[in-house]
């Protein structure tokens, strides 16, 4: 078990409430997954550079500030890097690949978490309750929000093994289920020089699905692949700087449930955790069909 | 006191279970509300007494599951495994049923206004299941005794090693499962589905249901069907 949120909000003006509105959907999966939380939130696109969620590990704070300087220090680039505890959002004009190699050369104990124009990322162990508190979900703003509770079943209980996954620039997954083949889906993407952080599976379909949009799939091509290549059970939830999507397999052995208004779109393994959203009992409520993909813009 | 109503936005669920098992027959009640259920699990389970219980929105997991008497009414959708091994009286969801719905029920009747998702049926005992809209796959799979209406469509694998339940399909069958054929609708059929239908408030006329039964091959081990079945 685990459980999957999601809210694409199409009001502008609820942009602002995200976050609070996510918590309770986080929290009302709480028995389905409370050993590690995580959310993705798609935020305004940032015009120039890109940004990266980074986690120390452990609770002691980090001096984010000094990301900063070295980054100038060492690249003459200038960076921003505002920093919470263990988690900052690092902000720069240079290269993905270049920031992540002066990363591990020069901050090897930083994980990054996400990169992207418009993706921020925290995940970490515990209920969701303390996750959310932790890293304060209730105050976030954005577009879109894709959020997990993990109840562990196939690898260990860690920061980096708690969902979302993400792989590329502005792309993640959440997944509740198990795969049969995330070895074989490794056999197959290393060789194209695509690194793994886990030995989780659900790692392997983010990677797996991503790897296929940069091939220059659409995300519904993409999928459909993974029809084909994705064996074992799952209900993902996917998140790209402009869309959410939401698919279950040729099974359906896990759940989900969607609740459509003019102002959202919301998603969730069961009903409680929409039952306090605005408007939801005059929201359209429906099942996802099994091997039906679903998305939505902003 | 005849009819109380349950908030359960206020009272905990285990309130109302404890009421309705230990409670409800001493006091003389004929008829529950429960106001905002939200999707909690295991509402009204192992039901025990001549009740109404009308549950105004989302159910979670197995509500009404092993009900022995009463009926149960959800004005909303019903999750997982509704009604599930059931053993009298009647459960009714207006809008949709989750996965499982009335799995391993033995007896009374569960009606589905809306569709029923994957597994409507399964392993069904003896009861019997009236759905307004359509089935997912898999829908009466291994079902031994009892009787499903469909009024709407099918997914795959329809009745697939069924036993000697009996499905009645007014829609399309996307396929039947292993074992399962269509066969020639009786007299004593049409009797049967225009009872079923009059039982769940439904219109339609019994002529335009087919029969899916079970064409007993699996029964015995055949040697020489060499897993081709």
């Amino acid at each position: 078990m685990c459980g999957i949120v999601g809210l694409l909000v199409k009001t502008p003006a609820l942009r602002e409430r995200l976050g609070e509105l996510l918590v309770p959907m986080m929290i009302g999966m709480t028995e389905r997954g409370p050993d590690s939380a995580g959310l993705a939130i798609f935020t305004d696109t940032l015009g120039v550079g890109h940004k990266y969620s980074l986690y120390s590990g452990g609770t002691e704070a980090f001096n984010w500030g000094g990301v900063a300087e070295d980054l100038y220090k060492h690249l003459r680039a200038e960076g921003r890097c505002e920093g919470h505890g263990n988690h900052a959002v690092l902000t720069c004009a240079l290269a993905p690949d270049v920031i992540r190699q002066w990363l591990k050369e020069h901050y090897p104990m930083l994980h990054v978490l996400s990169c992207g124009r418009a993706i921020d990322l925290y995940k970490d162990i515990g209920t969701p309750t303390e996750v959310c508190d932790r890293y304060g979900f209730a105050g976030l703003k954005g577009t879109h929000a894709i959020g997990h509770t993990r109840m562990a079943t196939e690898s260990a209980v860690t920061p980096d093994r708690a969902h979302p996954f993400t792989a590329g620039e502005d792309f993640c997954l959440v997944h509740n289920g198990s795969l049969s083949n995330p070895n074989g889906l490794r056999r197959k993407l290393e060789p194209q020089g695509i690194h793994f952080d886990t030995d989780n599976d659900t790692e392997a379909a983010c990677r797996f699905l991503e790897w296929r949009m940069r091939e220059g799939d659409t995300l519904d091509a993409a999928i459909k692949k993974g029809f084909d290549e994705l064996d074992g059970f799952y209900t993902f939830l996917i998140g790209t700087g402009d869309q959410m999507a939401l698919v279950r397999d040729p099974f359906a052995c896990k759940p989900a449930i969607v609740a459509e208004t003019d102002d959202y779109v919301a998603i969730a393994s069961e009903f409680r955790s929409l039952a306090h959203l605005p408007g939801v009992k005059n929201a359209h409520i429906y099942e996802p069909a099994p091997e039906e993909i679903y998305v939505w813009k902003i | 006191m005849e009819n109380l109503t349950f908030d359960l936005a206020e009272r905990s669920l285990r309130d109302l279970n404890q009421f309705l098992h230990k409670e409800a027959n001493g006091k003389g009640i004929k008829q529950v509300t429960v106001n905002n259920p939200d999707g909690a699990h295991n509402i009204a389970v192992g039901l025990n007494e001549a009740i109404s219980v009308n549950v105004h929105g989302h159910a979670g997991y197995y509500a009404a599951g092993m009900l022995k008497s009463g009926t149960v009414t959800i004005f909303g959708n019903a999750g997982t495994g509704v009604a599930e091994n059931m053993m009298s009286g009647k459960v009714h969801v207006k809008g949709f049923a989750s996965v499982s719905a009335g799995a391993s029920a033995h007896g009374g009747l569960l009606v589905i206004d809306g569709d029923a998702s994957l597994r409507c049926g399964i392993s069904l005992k003896g009861a019997d299941i009236v759905v307004g809209g359509s089935v997912g796959s898999f829908s009466g799979f291994m079902a031994q005794a009892g009787r499903m209406v469909i009024c709407g469509n099918t997914g795959d694998a329809l009745g697939d090693s069924l036993y000697e339940a009996v499905i009645y399909v007014r829609g399309n069958i996307k396929s039947l499962g292993a074992d399962a054929q269509l066969e020639p609708m009786k007299d004593s059929d049409y009797q049967e589905v225009g009872e079923l239908l009059d039982k769940a408030g439904l219109p339609h006329d019994p002529k335009d249901f087919k029969r899916v039964a079970s064409a007993r091959k699996l029964y015995h081990w055949n040697a020489d069907a060499n897993q081709e079945y």
